[in-house]
């Protein structure tokens, strides 16, 4: 009875070795790299995670199939490194001693990786499927591009400033003739010759006025009032 | 009749306008590249020599003459004599071209500026492919930096061949930078000397935060180490002199006519001498200035590059062999590889070819210049810091204060010879004027934002102001010294500055600055000779790098047409005089 019950662990234990390891078809391999992605708050790989694993595993089978046959032990990990890294298969407990077919287990995966990788606490990059290539989330794009925004407030300022300076120039400008024409066509012709004085325009020299020349004002009382 | 000139309200005004115009974007990305090129911080020597002896003295020349001369260029030079009108007309005809294509640099920098205010910076990370498993291959092969500039910005095109569509993004840019321009000098000298307060003073005040935090950065003196260790023997490189007198050349904006038109809007006595040597002074030390604020940058950026690169070479051996996570380090990677080459030669052997070598002097020996530097390599710096949208946004308006201020420069240039003369201010008023040339400049820019925009920018950067531009400066200071005469020419500077000429600035006028602008003249000649056919830097989009081709004829000739178009005005010009003389002559003497 013993003996044949030994045989039959050994088969079993053979068959299983048989069918996860490295390379093997239906096998994937998984990296973790915890210290990368936890630091100081790192955990320790041990037997308890390694079951924490084969249970998600066996959720996400669960999920995809919609039925509610896979077990923890049809779960197999072997050659587990230092790196911790793996190879896993996912038996098919219906069928004797084969292994699910890769493309199942990979859409399962793939489906409830967000809730792998929280169980862990990693990322897609720090919990790395090899095989199993993930669906990288794409930025969040507002409706209207940021840069079109900060585009339009520039331009209606560059655009306010312009339409200001030129308005107020026309006004001005207005303004200007409108003073001349009221001030009569003498002050016109008295304004068009540049005076200049030693070669340099007298507006520069503010001689507008003319200069006032003291030796004659002091002699007002020399002429007798009339 | 005639209106009295507009003039600064005060010197500082017209200091901070030359200023202004002078530091520009080569102080900022020229200057670091030939600084790492040329001997570190032994190319200090010659350029404070060439500082000296042909900056200042060149500088002071055209202050001295638009002041005097109380116009722009052409009245300028048309008072000196008539035959040199060709002389104004040609910086008029070089500040144009440098007009039409700098602005598209604004334009970028208004782009970068505005996508700046995103979280993450849109240039941090690649996106994604189409079936969103894995990255965009272009920006794979390349980095993210490089793809945001050479595929979201410019969406270059593989030759220059291949025009491609008008970018809107980039046009509606464009507009919007010539907006802006014309606001600034909408007005003349009224707006302009209000704006510069602004486009002068503002870059330093970033460089300072930058310098900061730039010499807080982790690595940064690593790249100031190597900048400013200096490699003596390249002093003895003739190219040195070379880029250093071509430096100083262009870094003043000599012979565009700018200096002359800014000039001009001064008091008569104003101290032109002491400005021009400020003013000089200045424009070296922010290049210095900016050069130690790249290299910490480039230092930052190299090693950050470099830890990655060792980090990466970790990764791998680890995932490799299986090892445990951190065994390996950087500080043992290398007794590591050994012991790895030895226990498991077959696997490392196979695995050798995927390991880089990482090299820090090789990240820091990538020297970039131009749009490489200011869009490419600091933005890749930046997006690496802390709070990087405030830094982004700081650098790029920073750059658009420099960019503007140099175009307030180049546009005076233009407008002032247009305002001053009689026959199209009648007609036309200021605003008009200053519209029109906008427009038509907005328009030609649109040649720019194609899909080979970028290769035709080159094309007009390296070509459209170079060679005219040594051989204005080279007529307009023989013209002064030999055609104007360097006694008259000290009598009227007596009068306008107060004091004797001081005998150093004559023999420079004379001797030295001629003499050093020819054989700058002559070297450029002997190297476009020489190097036979043209080529440029094309961008490859499979390979995610730029290659080298050749110009078509038809680049050829345009190249032939911006060189022609600007230096065959002067003796055009004085041909034409020549030939209007003779029929007076012939007139008066028939009468």
């Amino acid at each position: 009875m013993l003996g044949v019950l030994l045989l039959v662990f050994s088969l079993v234990a053979l068959a299983h070795a048989e069918l996860c390891r490295p390379d093997a078809q239906n096998a994937f391999k998984v990296r973790l790299s915890i210290k990368t992605a936890l630091g100081d708050n790192a955990y320790a790989w041990d037997a308890s995670e390694e079951y924490l694993f084969k249970a998600m595993v066996a959720f996400a089978m669960r999920r995809y199939s919609n039925k509610e046959t896979t077990q923890i032990s049809n779960v197999l990990l072997c050659n587990m490194t230092e790196r911790v890294s793996f190879w896993f298969v996912v038996t098919d407990s219906s069928k004797n001693v084969t292994t699910v077919p890769g493309s199942e287990v990979e859409a399962a995966i793939r489906m409830n990786r967000n809730r792998i990788n929280s169980a862990f606490l990693l990322t897609d990059n720090t919990l790395q499927f090899l095989k199993i290539s993930s669906t990288l989330s794409p930025p969040i794009e507002p409706t209207v591009p940021v840069w079109l925004i900060v585009f339009s407030v520039v331009l209606c300022l560059v655009g306010a400033g312009i339409l200001f300076l030129v308005l107020s120039g026309i006004r001005q400008r207005r303004k200007n003739n409108n003073e001349s024409a009221e001030n009569g066509d003498l002050e016109d012709k008295c304004d068009t010759p540049v005076t200049t004085e030693n070669g340099i325009p007298c507006d520069i020299l503010d001689l507008k006025t003319g200069r006032i020349n003291g030796v004659y004002t002091a002699d007002d009382e020399r002429f007798t009032p009339l | 009749m005639e209106k009295s000139r507009p003039l600064w309200d005060n010197p500082l005004q017209f200091v901070f306008a030359c200023i202004s115009y002078a530091v520009g974007l080569g102080n900022v990305w020229r200057f670091p590249y030939l600084c790492q090129m040329y001997g570190g911080g032994g190319f200090l020597i010659p350029y404070i020599i060439m500082l000296i002896v042909e900056g200042m003295p060149l500088l002071f020349l055209e202050l001295a003459v638009g002041q005097h001369m109380r116009q722009g260029s052409i009245g300028a030079w048309k008072i000196i004599s008539p035959y040199l009108s060709g002389v104004g007309i040609a910086s008029v005809v070089v500040s144009f071209f440098l007009s039409m294509y700098y602005n598209v640099i604004n334009a970028w920098a208004f782009w970068y500026l505005f996508h700046s205010f995103q979280d993450p910076l849109p240039w941090a990370s690649c996106p994604l492919n189409s079936n969103h498993t894995g990255y965009d291959e272009e920006c794979e092969k390349t980095s993210s930096t490089q793809y945001f500039w050479y595929r979201k910005t410019l969406n270059i095109s593989p030759s220059i061949e291949e025009n491609g569509n008008i970018q809107w993004e980039q046009a509606v840019c464009l507009i919007l930078a010539w907006l802006l321009v014309y606001l600034c000098i909408l007005r003349g000298t009224e707006s302009t000397g209000k704006v510069v307060y602004v486009t002068a003073s503002l870059p330093y005040f970033v460089l300072i935060i930058y310098l900061i935090r730039g010499l807080t950065l982790h690595g940064a003196v690593n790249g100031l180490i190597y900048m400013f260790r200096p490699k003596i023997e390249q002093l003895a490189n003739p190219k040195t002199w070379i880029n250093a007198a071509t430096q100083i050349f262009f870094s003043l904006g000599l012979g565009f006519g700018s200096l002359i038109a800014f000039a001009s809007y001064n008091e008569p006595n104003n101290n032109c001498e002491r400005h021009a040597i400020i003013i000089s002074l200045i424009n070296s030390s922010t290049s210095i200035f900016a050069s130690i604020v790249t290299f910490s940058i480039y230092g930052f950026k190299a090693t950050f590059n470099y830890e990655n690169c060792i980090s990466k070479a970790i990764l791998l051996l680890t995932n490799y062999f299986d090892l445990e996570e951190g065994a390996l380090t950087a500080d043992n990677l290398d007794s590591m590889k050994d012991y790895l080459t030895s226990t498991y030669p077959n696997e490392y052997a196979a695995l050798l070819p995927q390991i880089k070598n990482c090299s820090l002097e090789a990240e820091l020996d990538t020297a970039v210049q131009g749009t490489g530097l200011a869009f490419i390599v600091y933005s890749e710096a930046i997006k690496n810091m802390e709070v990087s949208q405030l830094y982004s946004v700081l650098y790029f308006i920073m750059l658009l204060m420099l960019g503007i201020g140099s175009m307030l420069g180049n546009t005076a240039a233009i407008l002032t010879p247009l305002t001053d003369s009689k026959f199209i201010s009648t007609h036309l008023s200021k605003e008009m004027i200053s519209g029109i040339v906008c427009f038509i400049n907005c328009i030609v820019g649109l040649v720019f934002t194609m899909e080979a925009g970028n290769y035709w920018f080159d094309i007009f950067n390296d070509y459209a102001a170079t060679l005219s531009l040594l051989l204005i400066v080279l007529v307009e200071t023989i013209a002064v010294c030999y055609v104007y005469g360097l006694k008259r020419f000290e009598k009227d500077l007596h009068l306008m500055i107060g004091h004797k000429l001081n005998w150093y600035w004559k023999i420079m006028w004379a001797f030295a600055s001629p003499v050093l602008i020819i054989s700058l003249f002559v070297f450029y000649l002997t190297d476009y000779i020489r190097t036979g056919t043209l080529q440029y830097q094309a961008w490859d989009a499979t390979q995610g790098q730029l290659v080298t081709k050749d110009y078509p004829s038809y680049a050829l000739a345009v190249i032939g047409l911006l060189v022609a178009a600007s230096t065959m005005c002067i003796p055009l010009g004085a041909f034409i005089i020549f030939i209007m003389k003779r029929l007076k002559r012939n007139v008066s003497t028939l009468e």
